[in-house]
């Protein structure tokens, strides 16, 4: 498996200066996958997509592109990926439809029907001068590029951020008819839905090293279940149970956190009790990213998220239950 | 009056981000009259030789176009007012254009105007505050004009000598009058388009179009130098005859330009301009076919701009003819001065100079043109070619071939454009080949400066700006190296101290190969450097 990945990064160390950037990360992303890249400003994440384009030179560490070295076989690597940047610059005086051309050119060439198609799916004027472009037009640019390339691997650094919803969603039936495909992306974002909604696997990056990585369903079994039961009986002893964590008891209701693998024996006791109402949720992606930012700021942080995350599932306690 | 409620206030932020720029283009203005007012009584030891110089210019027509109406050039304040004052009028124009510009559409188009005005900032504020820095850097470049002038003392056998100080201080009253009437137009120009680009090219050609009308004017019968802001400043005639009623005509040009301004203002959104931004080409053209065409297309229009400044400058220095021997008078010091010391061939030692200065133009071209990379690369266009496919050196590359070529353009139409002046004058075709040809044995000098830009921008891109040092320092080398006697060593440090002084002495085929050999070394190192280097 690991001899066919499409990235592949051992212990990379970046420096800039003083700053140490990236700290011995390591990230792996099959073929096919879709893999997000989630971690807060300035964890690392374009500086490790920088280094994988061969903008950027590593200090230590291995790093594997497409099987090839992304610092010396740069410009023959860029013919099979295409990138897009969170905040994409345009050439003033070209027209969005001149960069488009340029860029697909430089590649050896353009499909101008396909082409043709992403501008109407993006509603991008391409008439417009790269000056007035407002931010949602000019990552449109960068997508319509991006997208028109016949290229395997996908690198995408917040690709979305300016675009209003519809073209997001535009944004993700592409990004799933890419991988439909066959081809793999490497997703950073902080829109936690989108990842959690086309992500196969995901890496949190935390100064500048991998902290998680794994399925979502592996994260989600990492991390805690959040319960909210009506008991006909007493609730005495449920927050004593091992696994369960900030049980709060309010009469007959309970609301607690349980680890995911100790969910069964608290069912149990539950259901020892009599379940009047129930709802069961499992850790939204932002519960575990908050949780693994949380710890910075100590335990009370942690404890914030979970009450926010609570007084969320709230309003969806008729339906579930 | 609430709609200019905060003009003060952004007066202030205006002036405290201009006031270097203001000092610069001040001390430019002050010094051009200053040097132009006391190169006379270096250049003429007797009232007889100034006289003599002065019948010879008076009916040189090329001269009047440039400068102006030829009015008591046998005296020293006629003379340096002639000589500086259409000059220093474009100078305070741009100035007037640079600061208007900065402080209206450049920042409406890059949206800070917007966030000033969700203050409690009145809708005028930002115009009315615009236009006031705009004044105060006028008033502050004449009144440095003035006080230029009067700093001119001293003994000297010519007329007009000591300078009446009335005149002296109307020459600079009237340059800032002048510069607020284009800081007015300017005001115009910055509420028709959108773009800050286009807004200095249609404040640019209304400075053009004045000292066209003004050339006109003054070689016919005058009526259409009284349409060009330039022509009322000249039009209060210092040192020969005071006037001081044109200022009220110049005074109310800007008001009506203030007045146009406001109306046109009240006309359209914020942000956008009284012409519509016209849609461009939905997809792109042959030549957008490669880095090189992109450098190309990104350079096209700084190449054909200062192509055609070299041309002018150029032409310029060509129409004084075989005039030259009677300006310069018999003095040694003239003769060291303009004509690099070669008294026995006069005419060819002052062509030989001015070979030189177009040379050192050029390499104003060669540097900027070879930092351009920089900018593409802090903008982060540079990431988006390299991520399409495109190797390093072969960007690079591209940007090197634009700057040689361009950099071989511009010097060439310089000599090219000096020898039209001459033949023009002269009706001596030879010149051409005399005068014009030999500016490409600078091609060598200038590129070595170009490539040591390179190397900068391979080694250190921060650093970029030494460049310009470099420059600066072959440029006193040139001028000052012997006056301040400079140790030989350190002459030769200049690429252009290796070259022979064209067309004055030999063509020497060895310092031209082996300074081009420096250039390519420099060059070539910039692009290895830039290879192994992060980008960004």
């Amino acid at each position: 498996m690991s001899g066919e990945s499409v990235i592949e990064i051992e212990g990379l160390v970046k420096t800039f200066g003083p700053v140490r950037a990236l700290d011995g990360l390591d990230l792996k992303v099959a073929p096919g996958e879709v893999h997000g890249f989630l971690g807060p400003n300035g964890a690392g994440k374009s500086t490790t997509i920088r280094v994988l384009l061969g903008l950027l030179r590593k200090d230590a560490g291995s790093v594997s592109l497409l099987q090839g070295d992304p610092w010396r076989e740069a410009a023959s690597l860029h013919r099979r990926l295409a990138y897009v940047p969170g905040d994409v610059s345009l050439w003033p005086n070209l027209t969005g439809g001149e960069a488009i051309d340029l860029l697909g050119r430089l590649r050896g060439g353009i499909d101008p029907a396909r082409r043709a198609d992403l501008i109407e799916r993006f509603e991008l004027d391409p008439t417009k001068r790269g000056r007035s472009y407002s931010k949602g037009n000019r990552q449109k640019v960068a997508l319509v590029a991006a997208f028109a390339a016949d290229v395997e691997l996908l690198l995408l650094d917040e690709p979305t951020s300016g675009l209003d919803p519809l073209k997001e969603e535009t944004f993700t039936e592409l990004v799933e008819e890419f991988r439909a495909g066959g081809g793999t992306v490497l997703l950073s974002s902080h829109i936690l839905a989108e990842v959690e909604k086309l992500c196969d696997r995901v890496s949190i990056i935390r100064a500048g090293r991998i902290v998680e990585a794994g399925t979502l369903t592996d994260l989600r079994h990492l991390t805690r279940t959040s319960v909210d039961v009506t008991l006909g009986g007493s609730p005495a002893g449920i927050d004593e149970l091992p696994g369960v964590h900030d049980a709060v008891v309010e009469g007959q209701r309970v609301r607690c956190q349980v680890e995911t693998d100790q969910l069964d024996a608290l069912l149990g006791a539950l259901h020892q009790r009599g379940v009047r109402t129930l709802v069961c949720q499992p850790p939204t992606l932002e519960e575990l990213f908050l949780r693994h930012y949380g710890d910075e700021t100590g335990d009370e942080a942690g404890d914030e998220t979970g009450d926010q995350a609570d007084g969320q599932r709230g309003a969806e306690v008729g339906e579930t239950a | 009056m609430s709609g200019l409620s905060g003009s003060l206030l952004l007066l202030r932020g205006h002036l405290r981000r201009d006031r270097w720029m203001i000092l610069w283009w001040s001390l430019a203005s002050a010094a051009v009259f200053w040097s132009q007012g006391g190169a006379m009584a270096n250049l003429y030891a007797t009232q007889a030789e100034f006289d003599k110089a002065a019948a010879s210019l008076e009916g040189n027509a090329a001269f009047i176009a440039m400068l102006g109406p030829a009015r008591a050039l046998d005296t020293v304040g006629g003379q340096a007012f002639w000589q500086s004052s259409a000059f220093c009028a474009v100078l305070a124009g741009l100035m007037s254009m640079f600061v208007i510009g900065r402080h209206t559409r450049a920042e409406e188009e890059s949206g800070r105007d917007e966030l000033v005005r969700s203050g409690a900032i009145g809708r005028y504020a930002p115009l009315v505050a615009a236009l006031l820095a705009a004044v105060v850097a006028n008033v502050v470049l004449g009144l440095a004009t003035a006080a230029g002038l009067l700093a001119l003392r001293g003994d000297s056998p010519l007329r007009g000598m000591p300078l009446p100080v009335a005149d002296s201080v109307a020459s600079g009253v009237g340059l800032a009058a002048c510069g607020i009437v284009f800081s007015a137009t300017a005001l115009v120009a910055a509420q028709l388009t959108q773009s800050t680009r286009t807004m200095y090219g249609i404040a640019g050609i209304v400075l053009g179009a004045a000292y066209l009308l003004r050339a006109v004017g003054d070689l016919g019968n005058g009526v259409a130098s009284w349409l060009s802001p330039i022509g009322w400043y000249q039009a209060m005639h210092p040192y020969s005859g005071l006037r001081w009623w044109p200022l009220a005509v110049m005074l109310v040009g800007a008001a009506v330009g203030l007045g146009l301004a406001v109306l046109l203002f009240g006309r359209r959104d914020v942000g956008s301009g009284i012409l519509a931004a016209r849609p461009g080409p939905p997809t792109a053209g042959r030549s957008l076919h490669s880095s090189l065409g992109l450098a190309w297309r990104l350079q096209r229009g700084s190449v054909i701009g200062w192509t055609l400044g070299l041309a002018v400058s150029g032409l310029a220095y060509g129409s004084m003819g075989d005039s030259v021997e009677d300006l310069v008078g018999d003095s040694g010091f003239a003769v060291d001065a303009v004509a690099g010391g070669q008294a026995d061939n006069l005419l060819d030692g002052f062509y030989g100079t001015a070979l030189v200065m177009l040379a050192l133009l050029a390499a104003g071209f060669a540097i900027s043109s070879a930092g351009r990379p920089r900018a593409e690369e802090e903008a982060t266009h540079l990431e988006s070619v390299l991520v399409a496919g495109v190797p390093r050196q072969t960007w690079l590359a591209g940007h090197l071939l634009v700057t040689v070529a361009g950099t071989f353009a511009v010097l060439l139409a310089g000599g090219l454009g000096l020898g039209a002046g001459y033949a023009a004058m002269t009706g001596d075709l030879d010149a051409f080949r005399r005068y014009g040809v030999p500016v490409v044995a600078y091609l060598a000098p200038v590129l070595a400066l170009s490539g040591l830009t390179r190397l900068l921008y391979g080694v250190a891109p921060r650093r970029l700006w030494l460049a310009w040092v470099a420059l600066g320092f072959c440029v006193v080398v040139l001028m000052f190296g012997d006056v301040l006697e400079l140790p030989d060593w350190m002459q030769s440090l200049s690429p252009f101290h290796q070259m022979p002084l064209v067309p004055a002495e030999e063509f020497d085929i060895t310092p031209f190969l082996l300074v081009a050999a420096v250039a390519a070394l420099l060059s070539g190192a910039g692009q290895m450097a830039f290879r192994r280097r992060d980008i960004g």
